[in-house]
Parts: structure tokens; sequence; C-alpha cells
């Protein structure tokens, strides 16, 4: 029964993907800044593509590609690569939309620190709903 | 021919049905209040005559009735004419045509607003009723029941004041918190002990099954307060608070309709639903009887103390119900202990869902009346009334000596026969509840005639003879006559009664 | 083209969406035309292969293999009873949605922005089409992805600067939701070592220890609170209401119509086409119960916390939190009544509470406001919209001859037969507080004071009145006919229930 350190310094890639999802989950939920939050989103989603990069390593394994003269090599699993191409492009994407509500917000509230927003939604608070600020500043081109 | 046997098959859909199309009448005819009204008392004709027809086949050992719409097993829109349920759709029918007869006096004497919604809920109500008595199965039973707390409701709203949205929300809060709150679980406990809806086989499927009688029991009591509109204590507050309702509501609803469906769906509960036999294996009228003695004294020692006339008479309603309730109890414990002979006694609460019927309508037709004619509301102002509306003070005081308990009015009959079956049922206590009932009906009914017929008229005020108009009294006239002939030709409705107890009893 | 339906009712709506920029540079009208004609084709696909479906034994399916790469190398496309219900209401209500919405967007959204709404708006159907379609665990993030990312924008083009934040804060939440069922995926992968529904459900029947493996509970737990988040069970509704209620009408329509319960499906498909309701049975009894609890505790605080609500979109969506749990309900208590009640409310609540954002939205149509005390007076300016309002709401409460009235019943009837009868009278608790806010709807609506001015001046158009009436309409269907019972029991037994 190998010791909890010993354990822990075999499996190092999961113990700093564990580290990097609670630092990011910690930016998201801690940090008022928006911009903050999307970092630490980042951090988050980082983690899982380096969780699943590792569940791919094979011991000894090489570069998956089929080669004629070492028929019995033994191939990394590049499943969990392609996986995360996919998820990196999603991931992206999500930081693209949320840039660009942050920039919207800063239009629209001229801050981007979330006491203040909802301090300011606080005050609106039993308005009509007619005099509401608006969302609309700026079109933004071509449809979303 | 062929066509019309199979569509007189579904001849308690039909009466359904007619009571819809009505409706549709009346909203098409929303802009002629003559024609609205004569689609109206068509409707409640063509209804009387319906249920009239399909008491013939009853009486003839015909049966009427099937499924109409098969939901899923267990939830099926289904109808079946029986005696107890053709018994609650005469006594409902019947008085809708004198009701609306006197609807339309009041509504056009007091000008009120929205006549069409008042009319079309009407209807709709009535069509609940007419469905809620013909149904086949415990689901039926509660679908048509909800329906007819949801319609009502804007008929007790109808004056739109702050004291009737109050009061309909109380009314409102009550019978949909106890029938969702108390009823539907019952309904998921009885599909899950006897894995059957239907009342043909219900008794037989809850004796057979090996629930726990802890369970069967808390079952029973749930069906019982969940069925707030029966008025038993402590579930009763929502009848006065449904008095802010325009008076011929009051009538038909809160003396008829809603009320009786409570008590009418009680006596399904106890008769089709657990049957007699395992009610009294388990002794659970006691409870029932208990429950209803205790509402009887208390309701009239309440409506003492009313000043508000149809509070007065809401309050002798809840205490009227409970004889209802009372009788059922007395027929289970009969049947327990001395089969077969009791029948006709014990049919006493059943019999007085139609006597009380005809009495309490005829009490309040003519509070409206008085209403209507000198704006009176309180009983102290009641004083030499009687001077000036001669014909409505009569048949006010028949509907008071019937709930008495007096000769000549039809009473006497079913509260005789609770007399005899609880001397049959070893209840001597129940007759001690019964006298002091009567005496305390006594003194809150007889104060009233006596205002009205001995002492003068108070200074001040008019003394010339100045009736409702000619509907009201006309309908008041009819169900004041009725409550007498009850009386002497009672051989319709006692038979029916005993029928139906001997029913419950045989299974 | 019959055999190609699985990938045409996903394929030609995402194509459809990626057009219409294109082509609104040229026509700005055809836009709202391609929405309805791709979603009508959407509904076709849905509808054909489940009436297929309903002909065929319990436990057929329709499989389609993407570019005919068999599975598991490739994508499959699986369509059985179960998700051909929960496509067909996508679809259904992403039709009504489109053809309701064209007044609303007209009046909430500026005309710049439109093609781009009606896009994102497709591919936010095809993203829940994708989600319910789809065979394989991995395919399905990537729609959950599509679905949330386009959620998040249809959200943030509310009118009001605080649909900003709300799309923000939603998309924060929801990101982790996401990235906790991509952890899910991750950790089955790393165990079962494929990504195939089948394979994966194959591969665990074949050993069983595999459910005592701590990676597959990690996996399950993450799948657990990723979806708790994406359909806002109890206590993790947070983001929901701001959401619903800043969003525009015709967004907030679709998306509590379908958004959450697609992934109360997505639970479902996990619990039972994959794990196998074994585990949940036998491996992880007490997690069963936590999600009952919570499940039962969303039935009851919702409509509790609906009740107090002054603006009417608000209060729909503390209702939705409860009626999630009904659906929670019928998975965790794994008997064939009780996955019955669940999956028949899959569409029941989909066309009350559809009808009822119709409803919030002809009010915001008609007065620029959502509060609930606009309301006032409607039953005599706009009869029609206020009797739709009436139906979904008694459905809502489960008023007998409604649909909601199957569904608990149902429900009521799994519970018993589980042998936990104290969950019936949380139900009735809920049924109650329900009666009590839609009360207050119907109250408002026909009963207020006669010198009170109706804020709604009048009717709204035929194009928003017939979608609401149709609504309406299916909330009496279901609940006077078998039709949803029947496929949903099927459903139900084919999703491979063990002994309870």
């Amino acid at each position: 029964m190998p010791s909890l350190f010993e354990h822990l310094w075999s499996h190092w890639p999961y113990v700093i993907y564990i580290l990097l999802m609670v630092i990011g989950l910690f930016a998201v939920l801690a940090k008022g800044n928006l911009v903050k939050k999307i970092i630490g989103l980042n951090l988050l989603q980082t983690a899982v593509f380096l969780f699943y990069i590792s569940i791919g390593k094979v011991d000894g394994g090489t570069v998956p590609v089929y080669w004629d003269e070492r028929p019995d090599a033994v191939y990394e699993n590049p499943l969990p690569h392609v996986l995360m191409l996919t998820a990196i492009v999603v991931g992206v994407s999500i930081t693209a939309v949320a840039l660009a509500f942050v920039v919207r917000i800063k239009e629209a509230y001229k801050t981007v620190d979330e006491g203040e927003i909802l301090a300011l939604d606080e005050a609106d608070r039993g308005a009509p709903e007619a005099e509401l600020p608006r969302a609309d500043a700026p079109e933004p081109e071509g449809g979303v | 021919m062929i066509a019309f046997i199979d569509l007189m098959q579904h001849a308690p859909a039909l009466s359904v049905g007619v009571c819809l199309l009505g409706v549709v009448g009346i909203l098409l005819a929303r802009r002629s209040p003559n024609v609205r009204e004569g689609v109206s008392l068509t409707t409640a004709v063509v209804n009387f005559v319906l249920v009239a027809w399909m008491f013939r086949q009853f009486e003839a050992g015909e049966e009427v009735g099937g499924t109409l719409i098969d939901i899923v097993p267990g939830l099926e829109i289904g109808f079946r004419v029986d005696g107890l349920g053709i018994l609650f759709a005469l006594v409902a029918s019947g008085l809708w045509i004198v009701n609306t007869l006197y609807s339309v006096g009041y509504m056009r004497a007091h000008n009120e607003h929205k006549q069409t919604r008042f009319f079309a809920c009407f209807a709709i109500a009535i069509a609940a009723c007419m469905g809620g008595a013909f149904s086949s199965n415990l689901f039926s039973l509660f679908a048509f029941y909800e329906l007819l707390t949801i319609c009502t409701y804007p008929l007790v709203v109808h004056a739109e004041t702050p004291e009737a949205k109050a009061g309909a929300r109380r009314y409102v809060t009550y019978l949909l918190g106890a029938s969702i709150g108390l009823m539907l679980p019952a309904l998921f406990l009885v599909w899950n002990m006897a894995g059957t809806m239907t009342f043909a086989d219900l008794p037989a499927a809850l004796d057979a099954s090996d629930a726990s009688p802890f369970l069967i029991a808390l079952t029973f009591v749930m069906f019982i307060l969940g069925m707030a509109k029966c008025g038993i204590m402590p579930v009763h507050s929502w009848l006065p608070a449904a008095m802010v309702a325009p008076t011929p509501v009051s009538a038909l609803l809160h003396a008829v309709a809603v009320v009786k469906m409570g008590v009418f769906g009680v006596s399904r509960i106890v008769l089709d639903v657990f049957g007699t036999d395992l009610l009294a294996e388990l002794s659970l009228h006691h409870l029932l009887i208990a429950g209803a003695s205790f509402t009887i004294v208390c309701g009239s020692l309440v409506a003492l103390a009313q000043d508000n006339l149809k509070r007065r008479l809401a309050y002798s309603t809840i205490s009227q119900l409970s004889y209802i309730l009372l009788g059922l109890g007395l027929l289970v414990g009969v049947t327990g202990e001395d089969q077969v002979t009791h029948y006709q006694v014990s049919a006493g609460g059943i019999l007085h869902i139609g006597v009380h019927a005809w009495s309490k309508i005829t009490l309040f037709f003519a509070a409206g009346a008085i209403y209507v004619a000198l704006h009176k509301t309180k009983v102290s102002q009641l004083d030499g009334v009687g001077r000036r509306m001669p014909i409505t003070m009569t048949a006010f005081s028949i509907g008071a000596l019937s709930m008495i308990g007096l000769p000549p009015a039809a009473g006497i009959l079913s509260k005789w026969w609770l007399v005899e079956s609880s001397v049959d049922g070893a209840y001597p206590w129940v007759l001690g509840v019964l006298f002091v009932s009567a005496m305390l009906n006594a003194a809150y009914f007889l104060p009233i005639v006596f205002r009205a017929f001995f002492k003068p008229v108070p200074e001040g005020e008019e003394s010339g003879r100045k009736e409702a108009p000619w509907p009201c009294v006309l309908a008041l006239s009819v169900t004041a006559l009725g409550t007498l002939l009850l009386f002497f030709f009672p051989e319709v409705i006692v038979d029916l009664a005993t029928a139906v107890a001997q029913g419950g009893g045989a299974k | 083209m019959a055999g190609q339906l699985p990938a045409l009712a996903v394929v030609v709506p995402l194509l459809v969406a990626l057009l219409i920029p294109l082509v609104s540079r040229f026509n700005r009208r055809a836009a709202w035309w391609m929405v309805v004609g791709a979603l009508g084709f959407a509904v076709y696909g849905a509808v054909a292969m489940l009436l297929d479906l309903c002909g065929s034994p319990i436990g057929t399916t329709i499989e389609y293999a993407m570019g005919r790469w068999a599975a598991p190398t490739g994508i499959e496309y699986v369509v059985d009873r179960l998700n051909g219900i929960v496509l067909t209401m996508i679809a259904a209500v992403g039709l009504i949605t489109a053809l309701w919405m064209r007044k609303s967007i007209r009046s909430e959204i500026s005309e710049k922005a439109r093609p781009g709404y009606y896009a994102t708006f497709l591919l936010c159907a095809t993203g829940y089409m994708g989600m319910a379609i789809t065979g394989d665990v991995f395919n399905l993030y990537v729609f959950l992805e599509i679905a949330s990312i386009t959620s998040y924008v249809l959200i943030g083009m509310g009118r009001t600067r605080q649909a900003l934040y709300a799309g923000y804060s939603y998309l924060i939440v929801g990101s982790i939701g996401a990235t906790f069922i991509l952890l899910g995926i991750g950790h089955l992968y790393m165990e079962i070592g494929t990504l195939e529904m089948a394979d994966i459900a194959q591969r665990f029947a074949a050993n069983p220890e595999l459910y005592d493996s701590s990676v597959v509970r990690t996996s399950f737990a993450f799948f657990t609170v990723g979806l708790a988040i994406k359909m806002a069970l109890f206590p993790l509704h947070g983001w929901q209401p701001s959401a619903y209620s800043r969003a525009p009408s015709a967004a907030s329509l679709f998306i509590a119509a379908t958004a959450t319960k697609v992934s109360a499906y997505v639970f479902y498909r996990i619990s039972f086409s994959v794990f196998g309701a074994d585990f949940l049975i036998s491996a992880l009894p007490h997690i069963r119960d936590g999600i009952l609890i919570l499940a039962v505790a969303a039935i009851f605080v919702g409509p509790l916390l609906a009740i107090r609500q002054r603006c009417l979109k608000r209060l729909l969506a503390y209702s939705s939190v409860g009626q999630i749990g009904y659906i929670m309900l019928g998975v965790v208590l794994l008997n064939e009544d009780g996955l019955t009640g669940g999956v028949i409310h899959f569409w029941n609540h989909a066309a009350a509470k559809g009808a009822l954002f119709c409803v919030a939205g002809v009010l915001v149509y008609r007065t620029g406001v959502s509060r609930v005390d606009a309301l006032a007076g409607m039953g005599r300016t706009a009869p029609w919209t206020s009797a739709v309002m009436t139906v979904a709401g008694l459905s809502m409460i489960g008023v007998p001859m409604t649909a909601g009235f199957l569904s608990k019943w149902y429900l009521g009837a799994g519970a018993l037969d589980a042998g936990r009868i104290s969950i019936v009278p949380v139900l009735m608790a809920s049924s109650l507080f329900t009666a009590m806010y839609v009360w207050r709807l119907v109250q408002l609506v026909w009963f207020a004071p006669k010198d009170t001015e109706p804020l709604v001046k009048e009717e709204a158009p035929w194009s928003m009145r017939i979608p609401a009436l149709v609504l309406a309409a299916a909330c009496l269907y279901f609940g006077l006919t078998s039709t949803s019972v029947d496929i949903a029991r099927d459903a139900a037994l084919s999703l491979g229930l063990g002994a309870p």
C-alpha cells in the first residue's frame, strides 16, 4: 500500500488538474471583476483539458501514427486529444461570448464590478420597466 | 331508432351535455336578456325531463350509463344511474327550474351586472352536479366536484366588492384546499389499496385488500374532511363566507347544489366506497356520528347568535347537513347490528337530502325576496314584515316548520326516522342531540316568524303591502308548496331513499 | 428519405441557421420564414419517427450512423420512445414559438439584430434536438454547449441592461455545469474506454463490478451536479429567475418550455441508458435518496417561492423550479408509474408553461411591462388570452381532466408503489401553493374591480393568439386522452427498469 504522498506523486498530472480546477472555481466564485471571473472559467476549462490529456497517456507509448517497421509499437491514446480539440473550440467560443457580454455590460453599466452592478440593479428595483436603462448601446455588427 | 336507444343509454352524459349546451346558448344570447333567460329556463326544463326519464328507467330496473372517456386505467369519466344519484339529480334539476325563475326576478329587480356570466356559470354548476350525481367511479366524482368549486367561484364573487372577494377567497381556499389536500391523497390511497375506482367494485375490493385498518380509517377521515362541501365542523367556515353571493346563488348552491354535492359525496363514500360492512367492522361510524352530532348542536348554537338573516340560514344549513351525515352513521350502525329489518327507518339521512333542499331553498328565497322588496338583511329589522309580505313570510314559516321538524312540513319525515334509528341502533344519546337541536331550531326560527307577523311595523316606515317581483314570489310559493306536498305524498322520495339504504346495507 | 430522418431533423435546422445571416443580407423578411420552415421540417421528422416507433414493439430504436461510421467508432444517433417524446416536444414548442414570436420580436429586438436573433434561436433549437437524439456522450456535450451558448446570447438580447447581466451570470453558472458534465464524461471514458452510450451500457452489464469503481462513481457525481445546474434543480436554480425574466419574451417562451427539461432528459438517459438502472438502485441507494429529497424539496419550494413574485415571468420561473422536481421525482422513484409520470410531464409541462409564457409575452407586447398586477382586468379586453392563462393555470395546479392531473396521478401512484407515502402530502401541498398563485392571476384577470382600467388594451394579435390556443388545447387534450400516457409508459418500460 503506497503512502498518500507516493500515491499523489505517481498521479501528479491529476494533482495539477485538481489544483487548477479549484483555483479556477475559486476565481469564478470569489472575484467581483467580471473579466477575472472569465479568467477563472478559463482556468477551470484548462484543468479539464489537462485531465483528458493525462488519461490518454499510455506508459511507454509513442506518437499514434502507424509505422510499418514497428508493428508492435505501443501508441498513446489519441482520442482524448481529439476530444480536447473540440473542447478547446467550445472554450474559446464561450470566452468570446463572455467577453462580448462584458463589453456590453461595461457600456450599459459603466462598470465591470459585480457588486456595483448588483447595487445599480437594486436601485432600479420597482422602477417601471419602460424606464429601465436599455441594453441596446451600439448594435453588434451583422448579428451575433 | 337504434341510434336513439344508444343515445339514451348515455342519458347521464346527455344531461351534462344539455346543461353545457345551455351555457353556449346563454353566451350566444348575451345581447338579449329575454332570449338568454329563455334559454336558461328551457335548458333547466329539458334537463329535468331527462332526469325524470332516467328515474323511470331506474324504477323499471333498466341499466343506464356507460363509460364516456377512458383516460387511463382507473381514471375514466363514466356514468351510471342509481338510487342515490337519481335522488340528488332529481332534487338539483327540479329546483334549478324554480331557481331560474327566481333568479330572473331577483337579478332584474336588482339590475345586477354581468348577468350573462351569472347564468352561464349557473348552468355549468348544474352540469357539474349532474355529472357528480351520475358518476360511476371515484375519479369522475372528484373531477365534477372540483369543477363545481371552480365554476361557482364567479358566482360567489359576483359583486366584486372587497367583501365579496374576501368571502370568495375563503370559499375557494377551503374547498380547493380540502379537496386537493385531503381528498386527492385519499383517492391515491384507495387506488393503491383497492386497485379500482369503480363504485360497483370498490367495497368488495377494499374489504379484500390487506391494508391496515389504521390506513383505511385514515382514508375515511380524509374523505369526510376533504369533502368540505358537506359542511362538517371544522371545515364549515366557507359556507357563511360564501353568503356574500347574490341570494339565488346562496339558495341553489348553498342550500342545494354545492352542499348537497358534499353530503352526496359522503354518502357515496360511506355506501359505495367503503361499504357499510367494512365501516361497521372498523367501528368508523362512531366517528361520523360523533362529528355530525357535534356539528348539529354547535351549528345551531352559532346560528342563534347571528343577526344577519342569510348568515343565520347558513349556520342552520351547516347544522342540518349534519343530520344527513348523522343518518349515514346510524345507517352503518344499524346494519352492523341488526340486519335487514331497519332499512326504512335508517334511510332518514338520505331522505333528508331531498327534504332539506326543498325547505332550505324556500327560506333562502324568502330572505332574498325580503332583500329585493325591502332591502332588509337583518333579523332585527324584520318587525312587521309579515304584514307587508304575507306570501313570502308564510312560505318562510313553512320552511321554518320543516327545519324544526313540525307537521305539516316535510322535515318531520326524516327527523322521525332519525329518532327511530337512533333508538334501534342503541344510540340513546343521539336522541338528546336531536331534541336539543330541535329546540335550538325553534329558538332561532320562531322569533323571526313572531317578529314578522306579530310585531308592528316600526314607526316611520311604510306599511303597505310590497311583495317582491312575481317570479320571485311564484318561485318561493312553489317550493313552499313542495315542502307541504312532500309531507302529504312522501312515497316517491321515501321509496327512493329506502332503496338506497337497502342497496347500501345489502352489500 | 425516411431512413435519413434522424440526421436530417438536426442537420436541416443547423444548415438553415447558418444560412440565415447570409440570406438576410439580401432579404430581411426571409429569416422568419426560414426558421418556420426548418422547424416545421423538424416537427415532421420528430413526429414521423415517434409514430414509426409507436407502431413497433417496445425497445425498438431507430439508429443512424453518421457518415456510415458504425458505432462505436463513429457517432450514432439513436431514437427510442423516450427521446422521440423529447424531440417532438422541442420541435413542436420551437415551431409554436417561431409562429408566435414574429410580432413580439419586432417590438423587442432592433431591426439590425433580428436576423442574428433568428439564427441564434434556430441554432439553440438545433442544439437541444441534438442533445436529445445523440447516442454518444461526447457528442452530447458538444450539442449541450451549442444549446447553452445560444441560450446565453438569446437571454442577453433582452431589452434592459439587466438582461446583459442575467445572460452573463447564466453563462458563468452554465459553463461550470457544462464543465462538470465534461469531467463526468472524462471519468467515464477513463474507466470504460468508450463513448458510445449503448456500448458503455453493455460493458456495465457485462461487468457489474465496475459499479464499485470510485472513478465511475465520481463520473456519476459530476454528471449529477452538472446536469442539476443545467436543469435548475433546487437548490441550484439561482440563475433561472433572472434569466427567464430578463430575456426577450420569445426566448423565455422557448427556453422555459424546453431547456431545463432537455437536461432532465439527459439525466434520464445517463441514469438508465448509460449507467443502467441497477446503478442507482443497488450501487448508490443513498445518492438516489439524496436526489429524491432534492426533487421533493424542489416540488415544495418552487411554487412556494412563486407565490410572492411580482413579475409574471419570475413567478413562472419559480414555478418551473417545482416542475423540474416532478420530472426528477419520476427518475428516482424507479418504478413504472413514477417514470410514466415523469415522462408525460415533459409534454404536459411544455404545453402548460409554454401557454403561460405566451400570455406573459402578450402582456409585455401589449403593455411593455411584465408585472403581475398589469394583468388586472385583462379578461374584459383580451378574453382569449385570459382563457388560455386559466386553462394552463388549471393544468399547472393539476385539476382533473387537464394534463397536469395525469402527471401528478402517476407520480403519486409511483410514490405509493415505492412505499414512500410521505411524498403524497408534498405533492398535494405543491398543488395547493400552485393553486394560490394561479388563483391570484385568475382573480386579477377575471374579477378585477369594475373601476380598474385594464392595462392590456386589446386582444393579442391572431399570430400570437393561435399558438397560445394550440398549447392550451394540448393541456386539455393530454388530460382527456391516454395518448401521452401510452407512449410514456412504453418509454418507461423500454428504459429497462430492473426490479424496483
